[in-house]
């Protein structure tokens, strides 16, 4: 986001104030639902029923921080998301690696007829296929185990397809130059051409684990046993019975909770996330 | 997503003879298939084969137990007789009119005002975005406290200005709007990204030339940013619409489809069939029609991306 652009002549002071009044103001409203979730989590449960405005001022707590951290699975759903979205995003790393280079710089028969039916995947919706995946995997016993969360999103084509781009980019008089030096086709993938990708493997690694930590339908349908919730799962159970549950300072603690994780790996990598996001979608 | 997929089919073709003389013959042709057949299992084991297996289940009367009837078309003509479905349907494009032309203008007014790189408009950028990395559970939870009639963010400003609290959620005429603005406020970094990177592309000289002729902030947008933004703007709008016609999450945890089905969205309809009622050959079906009306979208996609200067 380099480069001003948009501005320019001098002169127009007050109408850019004016502008960025009212984009200050807008941030402000876009800010409320998180900073009121954050205020209610330092209440206590009780006096949050008499009335949510106590917000406002003291007495704040950290009560219902500890309550989550001691009586619920918070931890073990946290653990089931890393593992999982680390785990899909390394298999998606790994497959599109190979399949891009694959697609891009080694001939096979067909080809590329098999591109652009990989291709073609790119427009089936989750949704048309979900019911006989599940069934599948019911046949495979593969619902409520790590391999059965992650594998749907290697399945994915979006991975290949910029793989085999990013690969395609590479001039070909690097392999040439490779080859001469009697290095192997691996060779070639492993030690002079991935190494070049790595940009493109930072975009595809964010991209998933950001998808795959924030996919609710999946989990939901697949990981059943309280056990194997997701963090995201984890926090639907506890919203479904959300008038008699715990309370909604503890209920706010954990959305707080659920959502600092995502939101620390943001703040630090807001230009590769926005990068990553932004680019899967054009 | 289908936007680049022509770019990459031609280059790939120009490539192939340079690409032979590196391999040198037809040495390990079917090996080399070794390096994308990893991916390729997962691809038809995972997509292709529920894909068609799907067609063939949505032609059957079948539950989740392995019973099943060969019934041809039954659950697409009962789909079209189903009020729950249509009204699905209804709900699905009315909560796209709903949500994609403010995305789409938000979007844009954001990126203008945002296009600059002062310190605060990267702060502000950030904002903006933030809500978007997060998880549609913890959305909707955030908003329902804000919705909540009773003890909600809303209400006590209208008890503030002693007015009676508005049942957002449980109002048939509110809780899709209601819905709308959660998912507005969830989704909007995107728009405004694609917005900020097709602003970058506008040539400087453009908006120099337009300053000598002293031409105001509203010609400057109207004669140099509108033209070059066009087509953005059209890929912006069609990857909302796809993108929205998927609503679930937020529909499944603050409302449930009610109330009176009144936001109901055609996945949560696909959801409650198959995964609550076990009928699943109805529900591939209610899949298929889906399926077909984002085919579409995405061949828009794909048409709008492949005329890069015509429009």
């Amino acid at each position: 986001m380099a480069a001003q652009v948009a501005s320019g002549a001098v002169g127009r002071g007050l109408g850019d104030r004016l502008i960025l009044s009212a984009t200050i103001g807008l941030a402000i409203v876009m800010l409320i639902p998180m900073l009121w979730a954050v205020g209610l989590s330092i209440k206590s449960n009780a006096e949050l029923l008499v009335d949510t405005n106590s917000v406002l001022h003291a007495p704040w707590t950290l009560k219902n921080y500890a309550d989550i951290i001691v009586g619920s699975q918070v931890f073990r759903w946290l653990l089931n998301s890393i593992i999982v979205s680390t785990g899909m995003s390394l298999g998606v790393l790994i497959l599109s690696s190979l399949a891009g280079y694959g697609f891009a710089r080694l001939e096979f028969p067909g080809r590329n007829i098999i591109f652009v039916l990989v291709l073609f995947g790119l427009a089936i919706p989750e949704q048309a296929v979900i019911i006989v995946r599940h069934q599948l995997f019911s046949a495979l016993d593969l619902h409520n185990t790590y391999p059965g969360l992650m594998l749907p999103g290697m399945s994915a084509p979006f991975g290949v397809f910029l793989m085999t781009q990013y690969f395609r980019a590479i001039p070909v008089e690097i392999d040439e130059a490779a080859l001469l030096d009697n290095a192997s086709r691996f060779q070639i993938f492993w030690r002079v051409l991935l190494p070049m990708t790595l940009p493109a493997q930072a975009t595809l690694g964010i991209y998933t684990f950001l998808h795959s930590w924030n996919d609710y339908w999946w989990p939901l349908v697949s990981g059943t046993n309280e056990r194997m919730y997701t963090m995201t799962v984890g926090i639907a159970a506890t919203q479904i019975n959300f008038a008699e549950s715990a309370g909604l300072g503890y209920l706010m603690a954990q959305a707080v909770f659920g959502s600092l994780p995502v939101l620390i790996v943001y703040m630090f990598f807001q230009k590769y996330i926005v990068r990553a996001v932004s680019g899967a979608a054009a | 997503m289908v936007t680049s997929v022509q770019a990459t089919v031609a280059t790939g073709s120009s490539r192939e003879s340079r690409a032979k003389n590196v391999r040198g013959g037809v040495r390990g042709r079917w090996s080399n298939m070794l390096y994308v057949a990893p991916y390729l299992s997962l691809y038809v084991t995972l997509l292709i084969y529920p894909l068609f297996a799907g067609f063939w289940l949505s032609l059957h009367k079948a539950d989740f137990f392995g019973g099943s009837r060969f019934v041809g078309l039954q659950n697409f003509v009962r789909l079209f007789h189903d009020k729950v479905f249509l009204g699905a349907v209804g709900n699905t494009f009315y909560f796209i009119l709903l949500t994609v032309p403010a995305l789409a203008l938000i979007g844009l007014a954001l990126a203008l005002a945002l296009n600059r790189t002062t310190r605060s408009a990267a702060v502000l950028r950030g904002v903006f975005f933030s809500s978007s990395v997060l998880s549609v559970t913890i959305v909707t939870l955030l908003w329902r406290v804000v919705f909540a009639p009773d003890n909600g963010f809303i209400a006590n400003l209208l008890h503030h200005f002693d007015k009676p609290s508005i049942p957002f959620l449980s109002d048939e005429n509110l809780a899709l709007p209601a819905i709308g603005i959660t998912t507005i406020w969830w989704c909007l970094g995107l728009p405004m990204m694609l917005f900020l990177a097709a602003l970058q592309q506008v040539p400087r000289e453009l908006y120099e030339a337009a300053a000598l002729d002293n031409a105001g902030r509203w010609k400057t947008f109207w004669h140099v940013t509108r033209p070059s933004i066009r087509r953005t703007f059209a890929l912006v709008v069609i990857i909302e619409v796809v993108l929205q016609f998927q609503l679930f999450g937020q529909a499944q945890l603050m409302t449930l489809g009610g109330p009176n089905n009144a936001s109901r969205p055609m996945v949560l309809f696909i959801y409650e069939v198959g995964f609550n009622r076990w009928d699943v050959g109805y529900a591939v079906a209610a899949g298929q029609i889906l399926f077909g009306l984002i085919l579409i979208a995405a061949l828009a996609q794909y048409l709008v991306a492949r005329r890069k200067e015509a429009f």
